[in-house]
């Protein structure tokens, strides 16, 4: 694990757009029951310009930032060695079918501990527009050759 | 909406079975072989195949989504994936959540969840801020 990486940042991804159908794949895959996310009736009824992503979805924009991080030569990422530590998403308004979204990934912290290695690794997600929409940020831990 | 810390607001048990998995991955792109494959899980130390991660933060902030009545209300939400998820190719698992009220102001709540697999956690910190506006 290159220390090193902290504090770099990488090229924003090409530009993701989200899909109604993906939207609806994915909600039937978390167990999601909520009209709002496969009914766009219902969702414009609640104020929505199409149906809307459940919370986790921002992973499936976010997966590309990942693959850049553990594809980037001097990283140093063995990902049999990697396990998901914590992750989180802060919304600054919701995902819905038609937004085009672009992540751009940063690495805020690599800290030791013992003989793990923990990345945090944030990608900020804005819209065609340049305006946030969510940022997520997990946690990985690289376990070490003795762990 | 009138809520009180500490009241429980939703709770569910969600089954999975190796089917869950087999369409987590796809909807999400994770196809990551020790969620469908038994000697893959075996060969890396594993004790069987797991669930994602992700899949378990997924379905565990839904029955607040639920209570709430709009996913687009779920401000942020974090989770610590402390256990692993085991499905057994024949039981599956059976989680259950738990969403209680752990602080709230005039417009925000933060939901506090607790996702259990035979009564061990399997989330840490598992925390949802929901708007009531």
């Amino acid at each position: 694990m290159n220390p090193e990486l902290q504090g770099r940042v990488f090229a924003p991804t090409a530009p993701y757009l989200v899909g109604r159908e993906k939207i609806r794949e994915f909600a039937r895959a978390v167990f999601a029951s909520s009209p709002i996310n496969t009914d766009t009736d219902a969702a414009k009824a609640a104020g929505y310009s199409d149906i809307v992503a459940p919370p986790t979805f921002p992973v499936v924009v976010q997966e590309a930032t990942l693959q850049q991080l553990l594809s980037e030569p001097d990283a140093g990422i063995d990902f049999s060695r990697v396990v998901h530590g914590e992750q989180r998403f802060s919304y600054t308004r919701p995902i819905v079918a038609g937004d085009e979204l672009t992540a751009t990934l940063s690495v805020t912290s690599i800290k030791t501990l013992g003989g793990n290695a923990m990345v945090t690794a944030e990608s900020t997600i804005v819209d065609a527009e340049g305006e946030h929409v969510v940022t997520a940020v997990s946690t990985l831990v690289v376990r070490g050759d003795d762990a | 909406m009138k809520v009180e810390l500490g009241e429980v607001v939703a709770e569910n048990t969600y089954s999975l079975t190796r089917d869950s998995l087999v369409r987590y991955a796809g909807a999400s792109g994770d196809f990551n072989p020790i969620h469908y494959r038994d000697d893959i899980a075996a060969s890396v130390g594993l004790p069987g195949v797991l669930a994602h991660g992700m899949l378990t933060m997924g379905f565990a902030v839904q029955p607040v989504v639920e209570w709430i009545g709009d996913p687009g209300k779920v401000l942020d939400y974090q989770v610590r994936f402390t256990r692993p998820v085991v499905v057994d190719p024949l039981e599956g698992a059976s989680v259950t959540v738990v969403a209680k009220v752990g602080a709230l102001d005039d417009s925000h709540v933060r939901i506090d969840l607790t996702v259990t697999v035979n009564g061990s956690t399997v989330l840490g910190k598992a925390q949802a801020r929901v708007s009531l506006a």
